[in-house]
């Protein structure tokens, strides 16, 4: 019987990026001698490895097994911990996680960045074999510019157990004298004293002088089986013609410690970098060529779009527990009530009460324990902080802390996915445009290491995410010049400070005096803003100057449930959205205006809010068709408040959002529909949508009257 | 064996349509309708079927047919795809429905490609069931949304 491992590959994915995750945020807070946290590293490593294996994906395999093999090394002590390696060690997660991905996505994954990094902990892992290194390197840069003979050193020191794996070493002199001229010598200097000799032991070790016209390939080639059970030094002899070949930055890199420097240099020169390495040089000389090998590891996981796959939830027992306890109490409520049920008279009128309220305590816990179920610890949004964290403050040369608090407050698994990418970006904001560097910090008296904090908590039956920096604070002044620059507000219009702080979320306003490449980049605020607003939510920005900032992303909890406002139009019922609503009031005819034609604006204090009248947008009959008198719920959104108007007010209720698409179509104004107690169902009024369209509506009515303008200055007045 | 297929058939308008049975997951009587705002007369609005939303199509009008008071025999069939990974559900609105009947594959004929009150590309096939003809459905393209939702004489109920 063959089994279908296909079937498998969803759960190996989903623990290939949880070990990931494990390597990566242990990786961060690795330190010298923490052989516990190197064991943990080295067991996700090598589960992935092992699984990658099973299904027969090579290229992770195969990358897993290097990196692993430097795991080791650390783990038995052979290997300092060196800050260099775990840089390393850091992108060879991106790589894998690059791997693994593109393997979910079932595509060949091509990154040149896998190519450089795999290069990079070749050569760290040569490095460490032997104190002879500096020439290591060189040979590597030199390498390119061998067209004609060269001189081979080959230091060849087996392990002991060499020939029991059934090599022997006679097979690769041979192998290598069919390359060129080679002179071989053994080195003897291990060997022990008869007594204490094993025959079956391998004590020798040997360099050879390979004279021939091949490059390091060919070379390796030849080891390619014993290079696991030995130690292995390539190394070019010195041809003082070649080397005039090379260029400066390359020379400059024959220091091997170089290789295991981390540098990050910015990505944009990165990539001109590379191109021009590309043209120039053979791949191997990249490798030796360390600051070109960096990328910023946020922009490479960036570029690698999620997609839109069913996904799976892992769910704590103690939930699924405590659903099939309020099954069981479910159940005994039903029969309770079915027993009454059978022979019923008036006199069970007060049980029959007790029991239908029992009921709605059941369905009530069962409801939040299932939505539960959807619920995750917001440390899985906050764990790629500290890498990123890592990676910006070494690049842009600033010492920062991160701290991190309230992760365990949970979040619906929806939310959360859509909230990563506008919290990096107010991140990255925070650690570009709001920490200040280290001499400024210093020169106003404040701690050398610069501070983001990230908070989560609940707060009413929303989530609020707390970005707070203890940075230069947003500059007012700045801010309201800029806004006046470019013609977003009128110079003379009196703002609040929260209304200037959030002139810095429009499209097109950057108060970076330059871009950098950190943030500035790609997605602006404007573009934060408007993802939390689909998700429903709404940001707000505290600052004062000189002390830092705070950006508070308010969310629903989840986007399977909305609290919504129940409103009647002629016969049909719909709902509002409360997040949406300002407030609802009873038009009074005095404060109401006549714009143009049929555009009826009521004044709200100093705010003219337009009136929509949602019987005409949606073509129904009304009861009330008079703005005088009627009902008014003022929503807003996207920064546009407009006036709803309304039959009667019904019930606040939570609603269970029902998607139209699945069966039909998207229905302008419509964002969905719900079902009410009655078992009817009623439609999610699109707030945002039915701006859009109230706002084409008047443009055609514009263009409408614009042809008859004499009526509808008669209608007017 | 596999030749034959069976067909629910109803009545639209006096005529018997047949639909593909695999196809009907239940028959329904007409219940109250959520209207959709802004949408063509023939599509009646949505209803809740045990948690699903599903929009309701009057076939009546669908086929361009003089609409018809929703009587007691009025019933919604609601039909779904086959399709397990992209399942369609949909309500239609017919007049009554007639029969179940069992048809030879080769007993089908073509639709004649003529001036047809109902969509062409709707249309299967016809057959001949005691001397009585009736017009086999394309539940495919009946439960095609680009389909089943273009239709080029609908008028919107009114225009703002």
């Amino acid at each position: 019987m063959s089994i279908d491992l296909s079937q498998f590959i969803p759960s190996f994915l989903e623990e290939s990026f949880e070990g990931l995750e494990l390597m990566e945020s242990s990786l961060l807070s690795l330190e010298q001698g923490d052989t516990e946290t190197i064991n943990s590293i080295f067991r996700a490593a090598h589960s992935i490895k092992g699984g990658a294996g099973t299904f027969g994906f090579d290229a992770v395999t195969e990358f897993t097994h290097l990196v692993e093999t430097l795991l080791d090394e650390m783990r038995d002590g052979r290997r300092d911990i060196a800050q260099g390696d775990i840089e390393i060690l850091l992108d060879s997660v991106d790589c894998m996680r690059l791997l693994v991905m593109s393997i979910k996505e079932d595509t060949t994954c091509e990154d040149e960045k896998i190519i450089e990094v795999t290069a990079q902990l070749e050569a760290t892992l040569k490095g460490s074999d032997i104190s002879s290194i500096a020439e290591t390197s060189n040979i590597q840069v030199n390498n390119e510019t061998a067209s004609d003979q060269t001189t081979w050193l080959i230091e060849f020191i087996p392990e002991h157990h060499l020939v029991k794996t059934g090599n022997d070493p006679q097979f690769l002199f041979n192998a290598l004298a069919d390359l060129g001229e080679v002179s071989i010598e053994a080195n003897s200097s291990e060997l022990p004293a008869l007594n204490d000799m094993d025959p079956e032991e391998l004590y020798l070790s040997w360099s050879i002088t390979l004279v021939a016209d091949i490059d390091i390939e060919e070379i390796k080639e030849v080891f390619e089986w014993v290079e696991d059970e030995c130690q292995l030094t390539i190394t070019k002899k010195q041809i003082p013609s070649s080397q005039d070949n090379n260029n400066t930055p390359q020379v400059k890199t024959d220091n091997p410690l170089l290789i295991n420097e981390p540098s990050t240099a910015e990505s944009t020169n990165n990539k001109q970098n590379n191109v021009q390495a590309d043209e120039s040089a053979p791949p191997i000389a990249k490798t030796t060529e360390p600051e070109l090998k960096v990328k910023p590891a946020a922009a490479t996981v960036k570029t690698t779009k999620p997609k839109a796959d069913v996904g799976s939830i892992r769910v704590g027992v103690d939930k699924v527990d405590s659903l099939i306890n309020l099954m069981g109490e479910l159940v005994i409520t039903q029969s309770m009530l079915s027993e009454l049920g059978n022979d019923f008279d008036l006199s069970k009128v007060e049980r029959l009460n007790r029991g239908l309220e029992q009921l709605l305590q059941n369905t009530k816990e069962l409801q939040e324990s299932v939505m539960r179920i959807r619920m995750l610890p917001i440390s899985f949004a906050f764990n790629r902080f500290p890498r990123l964290i890592h990676d910006l403050s070494k690049k842009t040369g600033k010492q920062i802390e991160l701290i991190l608090k309230g992760e365990q407050t949970e979040l619906d698994k929806t939310v959360m996915e859509q909230i990563g990418d506008p919290l990096v970006h107010l991140v990255r904001n925070a650690v570009d445009h709001g920490i200040e560097s280290t001499d400024v910090r210093l020169a106003n008296g404040k701690p050398e290491q610069g501070t983001i904090i990230l908070n989560a908590y609940h707060q009413g039956g929303s989530i609020v995410i707390e970005i707070s920096d203890d940075g230069g604070g947003i500059n007012r002044e700045a801010v309201f010049n800029k806004a006046i620059e470019k013609g977003i507000v009128d110079g003379n219009t009196s703002l609040t400070d929260s209304q200037v702080f959030d002139l810095i979320l429009e499209p097109g306003f950057s108060t970076a005096k330059e871009l950098s490449d950190i943030s500035g980049r790609g997605v602006g605020m404007d573009v934060v803003k408007k993802n939390i607003q689909s998700l429903g939510g709404r940001i707000q920005i505290e600052s004062t100057e000189g002390k830092g900032s705070t950006f508070k992303v308010h969310l629903p909890l989840t986007l399977a449930i909305l609290d919504g406002q129940l409103v009647r139009v002629g016969s049909e019922i719909y709902i509002i959205p409360l997040i949406t609503i300002v407030e609802s009031l009873q038009a009074q005819s005095e404060l109401i205006n006549r714009v143009s034609g049929d555009m009826v604006v009521y004044r709200l204090r100093e705010d003219n809010v337009p009136v929509l009248p949602i019987y005409q947008l949606f073509n129904l009959e009304a009861e009330t068709k008079e703005v005088e008198g009627s009902l008014l719920v003022v929503v807003e959104a996207e920064d546009q408040k407009i006036g709803l108007m309304v039959d009667d007010l019904l019930a606040q209720q939570q609603v269970v959002i029902k998607s139209l698409n699945e069966n039909y179509q998207q229905v302008e104004g419509i964002s969905g529909a719900t079902i009410l107690g009655d078992g009817s169902v009623a439609m999610i009024l699109d707030i945002p949508g039915i701006i859009q369209m109230a706002q084409n509506n008047a443009l055609k009515s514009f263009n409408h009257k614009t042809d008859k303008l004499t009526y509808s200055e008669e209608v007017t007045h | 064996m596999e030749q034959e297929q069976e067909y629910l058939t109803f009545v639209l308008n006096d005529q018997e349509f047949g639909v593909d049975i695999l196809c009907v997951q239940e028959i329904r009587v007409c219940s109250s309708v959520t209207p959709l705002p802004n949408k063509p007369s023939y599509i009646k609005g949505v209803i809740n079927l045990r948690g699903i939303i599903i929009p309701i199509v009057d076939l009546r009008q669908r086929f361009g047919l003089a609409p018809l008071e929703y009587n007691k025999q009025t019933v919604t069939i609601i039909l779904r795809t086959q399709d397990i990974q992209k399942p369609m559900v949909v309500g239609i609105v017919v007049d009554a429905v007639s029969e179940v009947y069992k048809f030879n594959k080769k007993s089908v004929r073509k639709a004649p490609d003529f001036g047809n009150e109902i969509d062409n590309c709707f249309v299967k096939g016809l057959v001949d069931v005691d001397n009585k003809l009736i017009i086999l459905l394309e539940t495919q393209t009946l439960l095609n949304q680009d389909e089943l939702y273009n239709f080029k004489q609908a008028q919107p109920s009114s225009v703002v």
